[in-house]
Parts: C-alpha cells; sequence; structure tokens
C-alpha cells in the first residue's frame, strides 16, 4: 500500500465516526388518523421517535394489540453497538498504519459478517415484536402478526410500514466501499 | 334587547328604505344571488386549508367564532366572557376566575369588535382582542391555543362598546363607555341622583390599556370626557400615528327617549384624541390616581395553567379641560358611528347612521387647523374645530344609514348602508360612489382581511348582516345572523357566499392562515406542566383527604382511568378530581364527566391537567366516564366512586386493574 492507499483507507475508517450522529435504520408508519406520519430511527445506540413523543404514541397504539414497550434501554444490541462501530475504525485505522492490503479483506470480512449479523439480528427483534403477543390484548385478530418488514413496505392492519436503511448505513456501504478499491489498486501494484 | 329595537326600528324605516331606492338611483348591479362562477371561488376541496382565518365576535353569546375564509366554514368557537361546556370553561376550577368581575362572577358577555394584534400597522397573528360591552372588560386571546388568556375589567366605565381597537404596534388598546352615568369628580363613584340631573352629572371616559411584549394588560390612563354615548373607534396610522379617533352620539345629552331626543343636533362629534401626548402626561405623572376598582385575570400555561385574580384599586386619570392637546372634537353630521382610517392613515371617514352622506376628515387638516387654533368654538372645555376646514370631502349617495367603513388597500372604501342593506365602494381620493351591491339584509359592521390596518388584503369582503330571513332553511322565529362573502378583486363587487354565524356578530377580522398556523400548538409538554396538582405518570395517581376535601389525582390515557376505583368518598365531601391527560399527541383531549356534578364536564387537552369540583348529595356508587371520543376503547373508558354516609367510616382507597 502505497501513501495515498494509506490515506484512503484510514478515510474509510474514520468516516465511521459518522454512523454515531446519524440513523441507520428508519421505521415509518402511514395511517389515515396520521396525515402527518409518525415513525421511529434506530442510531448506534438509541431508538428514538422522528418526532418528538412518537415512540410514547407508538407504544399508545401498540399497547391496544398486546405488541412489547419498545424501551430502548432494555434492548442490548444497543449497548453492543458502539463499541462495534469502534472495533472497526479502530481496526481500520491500525490496517492503514501498518499497511497490509490483506488486512484489508479481513477487515471487509468481518465487517460484512457483522453487517449480516445486524440485519439477522434486526429481523429477530422484529418477529419478536410482531409475534409475541401479550393474550389479554384488547384487540386480538385471529392469525395475525405485526412483524414490520426487514426492508420495503407491509401493511399491519390500518397501518403502512415502511423500513429503510438511513444515512447510517449509506455511510458504511461507502466505507466498505472505499475499503474495498483500496484492497484492488494495492493488490494490483 | 338591543336586538329586538334594530328589529322593530326596521319595519318603519322600509317605507324610508323604498324611498332611498327610488331617490339614490341604480342602487344595486341587480344581482340577488350569486354569480355564476361562485362555487369555484369559494370551494376548498376536502382536506386542503382555507386562505384565511376569520374571526367573528358572537355578540350576546360572549364567545368568538372561528371560521375558514372563502369556504365559510366554522372552524372553532372561542370561549371568551362566557361559561362554555364543551370544554368546562368558566366551570372548572382552573379557568372559573376569568369571569371575575368587581360585580362577582358574571358567566356571560355581550362581545363586539375582535381586533388582531398589530406590529408596523399590519396584523401580526400574536393575539386577538374583543371587548365585552356590559360588564366592561377587554379580553386578549392568544392565537397560539386559540385560548383566552387574559380579561381586564375596565373601572369607570358603564358600557365597553367603543372597544378593542388597537394602535398600529399594539401600545394601546382602547376602550371608551358606551353610557356616560353620573360619576363624582372627587372619587368618580357612580351616584344615586335623579336621571334627569343628566346635564350636571354625568360623564364618560375613554381607557388606554397598555400591552406589553407578553401580552400583559393594564389601565395605563383614563381620560374624563363629556357625559355623551361614545360609540366606536379607530387608531391613526402612518401620518396620523399617535392619535385616536371616537365617535359619539347624544351630544343633546339626553337622558330619555333617545330615539328623537338624541337625534336633535345636526352635527355630534368624533373625539380626536393624541394618545401619544396623553401617555406622555401619564408617564409625567399628571392627572389624578382616582379610584377605580378592577380585575385582571390572567391564565398562562408556563405558569401552571391556573388563572389568577389581581384586584387594582386606582387608575390614572386625565382632565382634557386641564391638560391641553390631548382631545379634540370634529364636527361630524350626524349621530355618528363607524370611524375608519384608511390605510394611508390621512382619512378619516365616519359613517353618520342618519346622515345622508359620508362626511371624510382630513388628518393634514385638522393638524392645520389645531395649529391654527381655527375652533368654532368650546365644548364643556374641549376645543371644537371648523367642520370646513378639516373636510376632505362629503361622499353623496352612499345609501340610507352608513355604518360602518373598510378599505382594500387599492385607494377605495366600503361602507355599509344599513337602512338601504347594500354595500357602496367609493373612492377615496375623489369622494366619489364607484360600486354598489345588495345585501341580505341590514348590515351592520363589515370586513376586509386586514381592512382597518396598514395593508389589507383586498381580496374579499364579509357583510355581517342584522336580518336573516328567507336565506336559509328557517329555525323558528329566531335565525343565526347571516354573513355574505363577496369578491372585491375586481371592479364590480361579487357576492359568492352566504353563511350563518353564531350568537349576533357585530365585528369580525381576518388574517392570512400562513400568519397563524404554523405557529399552532398542537399538545402541551408533559415535563412541562407546572400545575400545583399535576399527575405526570400513572404511578403518582392517588386520593387524599384533608379535611372534608377530597382531592384526587387522576391520570387520563387511551383509554382508561388512573384510578378508576374510588372508595371512601362520604356525603358532604368537596371532591376536587385533578385530572391530567397523559397524552403527548395532536388533537387527542379526553374528557372527564361524573354523575351528578352541578358543574359541567371537562375536556383536558393532551399536557394538561383540569379540575372539576364535585360534591356529592346521597350515598351510592357513581359512575364516571371520558366525554371525548378518544380511541376504539372509548367506550370503555370509565370508573366508579363509592359515596358512603355522612357518618360512615369506609376509608379512603383507590386503584386500577389488579
Amino acid at each position: 500500500m502505497d501513501t495515498k492507499e494509506k490515506i484512503w483507507m484510514a478515510i474509510a475508517a474514520l468516516m465511521l465516526i459518522g454512523v454515531y450522529f446519524v440513523p441507520i435504520w428508519s421505521i415509518s408508519m402511514d395511517a389515515p388518523q396520521y396525515p402527518e406520519g409518525i415513525g421511529m430511527n434506530i442510531t448506534v445506540d438509541n431508538i428514538q421517535g422522528k418526532q418528538k413523543n412518537d415512540l410514547k404514541n407508538i407504544n399508545g397504539l401498540n399497547h391496544y394489540i398486546g405488541m412489547k414497550e419498545i424501551n430502548p434501554n432494555s434492548i442490548p444490541e444497543l449497548k453492543v453497538m458502539p463499541y462495534i462501530f469502534g472495533f472497526l475504525i479502530i481496526s481500520g485505522l491500525v490496517i492503514a498504519g501498518v499497511g497490509n492490503e490483506k488486512w484489508i479483506l479481513f477487515w471487509l470480512g468481518i465487517f460484512v459478517l457483522l453487517a449480516i449479523a445486524g440485519l439477522v439480528d434486526f429481523y429477530i427483534w422484529g418477529y419478536d415484536y410482531g409475534h409475541n403477543l401479550d393474550s389479554s390484548a384488547p384487540i386480538v385478530v385471529p392469525g395475525m402478526t405485526y412483524q414490520p418488514p426487514l426492508i420495503g413496505s407491509k401493511q399491519l392492519l390500518n397501518i403502512n410500514a415502511t423500513s429503510l436503511p438511513h444515512i447510517g448505513f449509506y455511510i458504511s456501504l461507502l466505507s466498505m466501499g472505499i475499503a474495498s478499491t483500496v484492497w484492488w489498486k494495492s493488490k494490483k501494484d | 334587547m338591543n336586538k329586538l329595537l334594530k328589529k322593530s326600528l326596521l319595519w318603519p324605516l322600509a317605507a324610508v328604505a323604498a324611498i332611498g331606492f327610488l331617490s339614490v338611483g341604480c342602487s344595486s348591479n341587480g344581482e340577488f344571488g350569486s354569480s355564476s362562477d361562485a362555487a369555484e371561488k369559494v370551494y376548498v376541496a376536502p382536506g386542503e386549508h382555507d386562505e384565511f382565518y376569520g374571526f367573528f365576535s358572537g355578540g350576546y353569546n360572549g364567545q368568538l367564532g372561528v371560521y375558514g375564509l372563502p369556504s365559510g366554514r366554522h372552524i372553532y368557537t372561542i370561549p371568551v366572557f362566557s361559561q362554555t361546556p364543551t370544554n368546562g370553561y368558566g366551570y372548572s376550577e382552573e379557568t372559573k376566575s376569568m369571569l371575575q368581575t368587581t360585580d362577582g362572577f358574571v358567566p356571560w358577555g355581550d362581545a363586539h369588535h375582535p381586533e388582531l394584534s398589530q406590529t408596523d400597522g399590519e396584523t401580526d397573528g400574536r393575539w386577538v382582542f374583543m371587548n365585552e360591552n356590559n360588564t366592561p372588560r377587554v379580553a386578549r386571546v392568544g392565537l397560539d391555543e386559540f385560548k383566552t388568556q387574559e380579561i381586564i375589567e375596565i373601572p369607570n366605565s358603564a358600557g365597553n362598546h367603543a372597544s378593542s381597537f388597537v394602535t398600529p404596534n399594539t401600545e394601546y388598546v382602547s376602550a371608551a363607555t358606551r353610557f356616560s352615568i353620573p360619576m363624582d369628580e372627587k372619587n368618580m363613584e357612580n351616584m344615586d341622583v335623579s336621571i334627569d340631573s343628566y346635564k350636571e352629572n354625568f360623564k364618560g371616559t375613554i381607557s388606554f390599556i397598555k400591552v406589553s411584549d407578553k401580552g400583559k394588560m393594564n389601565i395605563d390612563f383614563q381620560i374624563m370626557m363629556p357625559g355623551f354615548n361614545y360609540d366606536l373607534s379607530h387608531a391613526g396610522k402612518g401620518p396620523s400615528h399617535g392619535w385616536s379617533f371616537f365617535t359619539s352620539y347624544n351630544s343633546e345629552e339626553a337622558n330619555t327617549m333617545l330615539e328623537i331626543n338624541a337625534s336633535r343636533n345636526d352635527k355630534d362629534y368624533i373625539a380626536a384624541i393624541n394618545w401619544e401626548k396623553a401617555a406622555e402626561y401619564a408617564k409625567q405623572g399628571k392627572g389624578k390616581m382616582m379610584p377605580g376598582k378592577h380585575y385582571r385575570n390572567y391564565i398562562d400555561h408556563e405558569e401552571g395553567g391556573v388563572a389568577k385574580s389581581e384586584v387594582i384599586e386606582k387608575v390614572r386619570v386625565l382632565d382634557p379641560r386641564k391638560l391641553e392637546g390631548i382631545v379634540y372634537f370634529l364636527p361630524t353630521p350626524k349621530s355618528p358611528h363607524g370611524v375608519d382610517v384608511d390605510p394611508t392613515g390621512q382619512y378619516i371617514a365616519a359613517g353618520g347612521k342618519l346622515s345622508t352622506v359620508i362626511p371624510v376628515h382630513s388628518f393634514a387638516k385638522m393638524e392645520e387647523a389645531i395649529e391654527n387654533k381655527d375652533f368654532e368654538g368650546k365644548e364643556q372645555g374641549i376645543p371644537v374645530l371648523n367642520y370646513d376646514s378639516i373636510l376632505h370631502g362629503e361622499v353623496e349617495n352612499p345609501g340610507l344609514g352608513p355604518l360602518h367603513t373598510e378599505f382594500d388597500g387599492k385607494g377605495y372604501a366600503y361602507t355599509t348602508a344599513f337602512i338601504s342593506s347594500e354595500i357602496v365602494k367609493w373612492d377615496i381620493e375623489t369622494a366619489e360612489v364607484v360600486d354598489r351591491i345588495d345585501v341580505y339584509y341590514s348590515p351592520g359592521h363589515l370586513m376586509i382581511p386586514g381592512g382597518d390596518s396598514q395593508n389589507p388584503d383586498g381580496k374579499y369582503l364579509v357583510a355581517l348582516n342584522k336580518i336573516t330571513k328567507d336565506r336559509y332553511l328557517p329555525t323558528g322565529p329566531e335565525m343565526f345572523h347571516s354573513a355574505q362573502l363577496i369578491d372585491i378583486s375586481g371592479d364590480k363587487m361579487k357576492l359568492l357566499l352566504d353563511f350563518p354565524t353564531e350568537g349576533e356578530p357585530h365585528y369580525a377580522q381576518a388574517i392570512t392562515a400562513d400568519k397563524v398556523k404554523e405557529r399552532q400548538k398542537r399538545f402541551y409538554e408533559i415535563d412541562d406542566n407546572n400545575h400545583p396538582r399535576a399527575t405526570k405518570s400513572e404511578k403518582e395517581a392517588r386520593v387524599e383527604r384533608d379535611g372534608n376535601e377530597v382531592h384526587v389525582y387522576m391520570t387520563t390515557i387511551r383509554s382508561h382511568f388512573a384510578p378508576d376505583n374510588i372508595e371512601g368518598i362520604k356525603v358532604g365531601d368537596e371532591v376536587y378530581f385533578h385530572v391530567t391527560n397523559l397524552e403527548q399527541d395532536w388533537d387527542v383531549p379526553h374528557g372527564f364527566a361524573v354523575k351528578g356534578a352541578n358543574t359541567s364536564e371537562l375536556l383536558i387537552m393532551p399536557g394538561e391537567t383540569l379540575t372539576l369540583k364535585w360534591e356529592p348529595k346521597k350515598p351510592g356508587v357513581v359512575p364516571f366516564y371520558c366525554t371525548d371520543f378518544c380511541s376504539a376503547l372509548h367506550q370503555e373508558m370509565q370508573g366508579y366512586v363509592r359515596v358512603s354516609p355522612e357518618n360512615s367510616d369506609t376509608p379512603i382507597s383507590y386503584g386500577t386493574g389488579e
């Protein structure tokens, strides 16, 4: 790896700092009685309403169908994720310093595996919330579950839920892309 | 009574009106309905918003009606001077004090003239003020939450009619007495004297209410005036900034059968008041602090949302006979009613209700006449200017019974003719009539959005008519008064829409919706709820006894109360339900009603706390429930209170769920 490539690898690692400041994923909900929309953003360490009180209002709606309360403090993943990104940033910087392009491949491999694990975890989380319903809830529709889509839109009773990656996710993709390019170029040298 | 008089006045005048039509010649454009494209012009599609908010005084319902324009849709009613069961205003412990006066609790008012606050002579969307005629008061309604935030009583006033008109930066809201009463000059007390001693003893006052940046009102000064009837007012602007103009009638100072006895003089007066100079005098401590006991009631959500009342004992009174240069009389034919200042601030038009012309005074000429001491004489120590010296022009053939004028900002004035039931458009510079249109029937005020400001939105005009018959389906002898929307964007006025209004609206004002709707409160932050008896979470919900007072700290959220079972209440207790709505979502109020309560329900906005007082009269189990349809399980939102006999020893207990 030449100096330019090292700098690019360092950039790939450092840009992940941005993930701490923007949401990674977003779930939006449209319903006739919410013309202004309601929804939540998932960040590296939190789940926040798109507008103040959205989370409180979503929990309020969810209690009718017996869904568990979404409480960011009780989701362990949100405690782990900041360290995962911290690990990726530091290890990426070390690789940029050492300048061994093979290590980039390891780094990318781990990054991709973590991303896949994250998506699987997110799916399981959604499955759990959508399926484990309180049987004494006021509204029980036989056979109905409320798992939000992993990606894309899904109609859940009167609510159309849309789940999409947010800026943090795209920053991660860009970081991966830059690291791959660095690896590709330095391999050819 | 007022209205009955007007109606009975109308019949003998019908003949006069017919003659008026003939003598006036071609009186209208001959349209008895609306123009063919009218529907398109007033159609606001479902889900779309109107261009203007219209604020219509409720007259004797004491409220303020909010209408969308051009659709004419009634969108809200703000209770101001009247107890209102819709949301418990004036019934709940938090709002009762708003209706406190020196005459005690007055749960009704006669609201006449809403007036939007202004900055630089333009409506700014902060507040709308409204007067109350019968128990003299002025209210300030906040347009951030569409609620009455302050009511100040006007002391030494016997009918607050010429009110509430603002100066171009809302420095002052003015208020003048309609009725003069005997007032002794030492302590301004209403006196027990013979009514026919009117000329010796009767006096009137004109008050100037200072408005702070946050809205707080206080009476800065009053001016002691001759014992006429003061009718309407408007503030000067531009070159006439610093002045206010008040019409008067009964310069004859009659005290009986005013119909005849107050219609004798050829001219009455417009009182021109230099409020800037008067304010200076007041600041220098001139005039006298006189007795003038009055209430100021205000409610502030940041301070907990509980109305507070303060009693103010004295008021500064200025005597225009001693303080030169604050009041001049402009002779004006004949029993003038409305007085309106054009957007440039140069001209002052009066509606002489018995006059055959509309006199238009020139402010520049008025100033010159004052400078030259061009006085016709003095009236009870106040200089009277020369009519001919101050006249800009007289509008000929303005219809019969010209009352009020508003402006379109394009050089035209529009005047209502009460007797001939029409609106007459005239050119301000030439004082010539250019158009007229029939209205149905007997218009009092008219309104153009921003029409009394320096920058009118001269697109629509609303005629506020006193008679409605045959315009809608009949509803017995009484019908809601009709408003008519008229397109004034072209050369010819075109009738677009009729719509009924609640109560008897007198004046109305309107403002572009954009100036208001972006600043709307959607809910109150529960964390900022400073109500002394707020319950901010279900965990804090509880019931406490204090002697024979029981305080229930209750919360509501879709779709249950906490607590929803209460025991240990006894006959003879005073039970206070302090209900906090925990919702933090737009338009999700919860209601609260308990069987047999002698007040009204509560309607509690998200994040708000309101208190209902209940005195149970007999033992048993009593239900309470949510009155506002809040969710699919609204009907289940209910609970029970057990009431035990007075001497029983049932302990206080409460709970929610298992």
